[in-house]
C-alpha cells in the first residue's frame, strides 16, 4: 500500500512569448521560489528534485538538469529527469508523486519549463526523418489530419473548435499567469481565422511561450502539519504507445483510454462527469477538447462536441475545462502538462483567484504527448484518500 | 544596459548514422525497385507499411513475411499545409495525407499533387507519380507525389478502421 502524497506548495512564472530577462536557471527558479514559498518551506528542507523537460532539441540545451542543479540547490540530493515529449510535466509530477508514495521521501520538488524563445520548436519538431516524405510540418501539420478524422466521424459541426478557443482565450483573462490575455474573441471573429493547417485555424492553435510550473509534495505527517492548502493526490496513471502502427486509432489511442480506465478504477470514481468538479485537459488544439473528453469516459463516443456546444465545459458548466486558459492560452511545453497538474491542484486547494471554480472537491489533471501517444493523469482531492 | 548582449545565435548540427535493421531494409531495397514493401504480423496478420524494426505493437510477435502492397490507395485524411516554417522544402499551400495503400493497415504520409488543395477528399484514391528511375535512392521521395486516379472514392466504412 502506497503512502498518502498531498501538494502543499504551487508556483509558476509569467508566462509570456520571450523571458529575455532571465536565463533557464532564473526562470525555473521564479517557479521553485513561488511554490517553496506557498509550501512554507526554504530550498533546505527539500529531499529530493524531479526535473521535467520536452525534447531537450526545442532550446538545443541537452540534458538540462545537470545546469540547473546549482539553481535548485540540488547538489548532494537525488535529482531524477523525466521526458516523455509533451505530457512530461503530467509524468513529471507522477514520478515526484511516487518519490513520496514509495516511503522514501517526504518532501519532494517538481518542476517542468520551457523556454521556447531560446529555440525554435516548429523547426525542432518538422526535422526531416531518414527515408521519408518531408511533409511534416510541426505538430499542428501531425494533429490536424487527426482532428478531420475526429470531425468526419463523429459529425460535428465546423464550429466547434472555435467554440472551444474562445471559451479558453476568455478563460485566460481570469488567469494573471497566463500568456495570452485576449478579451476580445468571439465567436464570428474566431471563424474568421487564417487556416493554418486546414482544418486547423490560427485560433485554434497554442501560443510558443516561456514558462515554469513547480510543485511541492509532501508526505501524511507534513502534510498533515503543514498550515494551508493542500490537495491530495488520489490517484495517477500513466501510459504509452508507439507513435505508428497498424489498426492505431489515433482519435482514441488505446494508451489514452487504458490510462483514464485505470486511474478511474484507482481514484474509485465509476461516474467522471459526475465525481470530478474541474478538469484541467491537455489541449493544444482547440479540437481536443472534445477528442479527449470521450476518450477520458466524460461523454460519450461522438458526443464530445455536443458537450461543448451545449456550455458543458464552460467555468458555469457542468463540467468546467480549463478555467485557467488552458495550453490554448499558454504553452511552455515542458511545463504544460505540469500547469495542468497544478492548476487542478490549486482548484482543490481553493488558490485558484479570479478562475477559482465553487467547491470543488476533486479535480483531474491531464497530459498527453508526442504522436498522442504518451499519457499521464492524475486525480486530486480535498479529503485524504 | 542597451548595449549588454542578452543573447546570441549559435547554429548547432549533429550527423547520425542510421542503421536501417533487417525489416526495415527489405522495404528500402524494395522502393529501390519501384515496389512498397511492407511486414505482415504472423499473429493479426496486419500488414505494416511502412514497416517497423522488431514485433507488431498490438501482438508482440516479431513481424514476418514481406508483403508487396498495391500501388494505389486511399488518402484516410489530409491537412493543407499553409504555414511557413524553417528548413520546410516544400511550397505552401500543400496538402500532405495520410495514404493507405491498398493491401497495407497503416498508413503513411505522403504529398499531394496535381489536384487543387481544396478538392482533396477523405477517400480519395491516389496513385504515386515516381521520380526518374536514376534519381531513385532507399527513400519514399523517389515518388514526387502522389496525384489522383480519377477512381470513384472510397467508402468511408472501407478506411475508418484506419483513423
Amino acid at each position: 500500500m502506497a503512502e498518502r502524497c498531498a501538494v502543499i506548495g504551487v508556483g509558476q512564472t509569467q508566462h509570456t512569448s520571450c523571458r529575455a530577462d532571465v536565463s533557464i536557471a532564473g526562470l525555473v527558479r521564479e517557479a521553485v521560489d513561488r511554490a517553496l514559498e506557498s509550501a512554507q518551506l526554504t530550498m533546505a528542507d527539500i529531499d529530493a528534485i524531479v526535473i521535467g523537460k520536452a525534447p531537450d532539441m526545442l532550446e538545443g540545451v541537452m540534458m538540462p538538469e545537470l545546469w540547473l542543479v546549482d539553481a535548485l540547490a540540488a547538489a548532494g540530493k537525488p535529482v531524477f529527469r523525466v521526458h516523455t515529449a509533451g505530457s512530461v510535466g503530467g509524468s513529471t509530477a507522477i514520478v515526484a508523486a511516487q518519490h513520496v508514495m514509495s516511503g522514501v521521501h517526504k518532501r519532494v520538488l517538481t518542476v517542468g519549463f520551457e523556454k521556447q524563445s531560446d529555440g525554435n520548436a516548429m523547426w525542432a519538431l518538422s526535422v526531416p526523418m531518414p527515408f521519408g516524405m518531408p511533409v511534416h510540418a510541426g505538430a499542428g501539420g501531425y494533429f490536424s489530419p487527426i482532428i478531420r478524422s475526429y470531425i468526419k466521424r463523429s459529425g460535428a459541426p465546423s464550429h466547434i473548435g472555435c467554440m472551444v478557443a474562445v471559451k479558453d482565450r476568455t478563460n485566460a483573462c481570469r488567469n494573471p499567469y497566463a500568456h495570452l490575455h485576449e478579451p476580445d474573441w468571439t465567436l464570428e471573429k474566431a471563424m474568421a481565422s487564417p487556416m493554418l493547417w486546414d482544418p486547423v485555424r490560427m485560433v485554434e492553435t497554442c501560443p510558443s511561450s516561456d514558462g515554469a510550473m513547480a510543485l511541492v509534495l509532501a508526505s501524511e505527517d507534513v502534510a498533515d502539519a503543514h498550515d494551508g492548502p493542500k490537495a491530495w493526490v488520489h490517484a495517477t496513471a500513466m501510459r504509452s504507445e508507439p507513435t505508428a502502427f497498424a489498426g492505431r486509432n489515433q482519435v482514441s489511442p488505446r494508451a489514452s483510454e487504458d490510462c483514464a480506465n485505470d486511474l478511474w478504477r484507482k481514484a474509485g470514481i465509476t461516474s467522471p462527469i459526475d465525481e470530478i468538479d474541474a478538469v484541467e485537459m491537455y489541449v493544444p488544439f482547440a479540437w481536443f477538447e472534445p477528442m479527449w473528453l470521450e476518450s477520458l469516459g466524460f461523454a460519450p463516443k461522438d458526443h464530445g462536441w455536443r458537450f461543448v456546444e451545449d456550455g458543458v465545459t464552460e467555468m458555469t458548466g457542468r463540467l468546467p475545462v480549463n478555467c485557467s486558459g488552458g495550453v490554448l492560452s499558454t504553452n511552455p511545453i515542458g511545463a504544460s502538462g505540469m500547469l495542468r497538474f497544478g492548476e487542478a491542484a490549486m482548484q482543490v486547494m481553493g488558490i485558484a483567484g479570479d478562475h477559482q471554480v465553487d467547491s470543488v472537491r476533486k479535480a483531474f489533471g491531464h497530459a498527453y504527448g508526442g504522436g498522442s501517444q504518451f499519457f499521464a493523469m492524475w486525480v486530486v482531492g480535498k479529503d485524504k484518500p | 544596459m542597451s548595449d549588454d548582449v542578452l543573447r546570441i545565435r549559435t547554429p548547432i548540427s549533429i550527423k547520425y548514422q542510421y542503421s536501417a535493421g533487417p525489416r526495415v531494409s527489405s522495404h528500402l531495397l524494395g522502393l529501390m525497385d519501384g515496389r512498397f514493401v511492407g511486414k505482415r504480423c504472423p499473429v493479426c496478420e496486419l500488414v505494416y507499411m511502412p514497416p517497423r524494426n522488431g514485433t507488431c505493437a498490438k501482438c508482440g510477435a516479431l513481424l514476418g513475411e514481406d508483403v508487396e502492397v498495391g500501388q494505389r490507395g486511399t488518402i484516410t485524411t489530409f491537412c493543407v499545409v499553409n504555414v511557413p516554417f524553417l528548413g520546410q522544402t516544400i511550397k505552401i499551400p500543400y496538402v500532405s495525407a495520410t495514404i493507405l495503400l491498398d493491401g497495407a493497415d497503416m498508413g503513411m504520409q505522403h504529398l499531394i499533387q496535381e489536384v487543387d488543395a481544396a478538392d482533396v477528399r477523405m477517400g480519395m484514391r491516389v496513385e504515386p507519380v515516381w521520380r526518374p528511375r536514376e534519381e531513385w535512392q532507399p527513400s519514399l521521395e523517389n515518388v514526387m507525389h502522389f496525384r489522383p486516379t480519377g477512381e470513384p472514392d472510397a467508402p468511408f466504412d472501407s478506411y475508418a478502421g484506419h483513423l
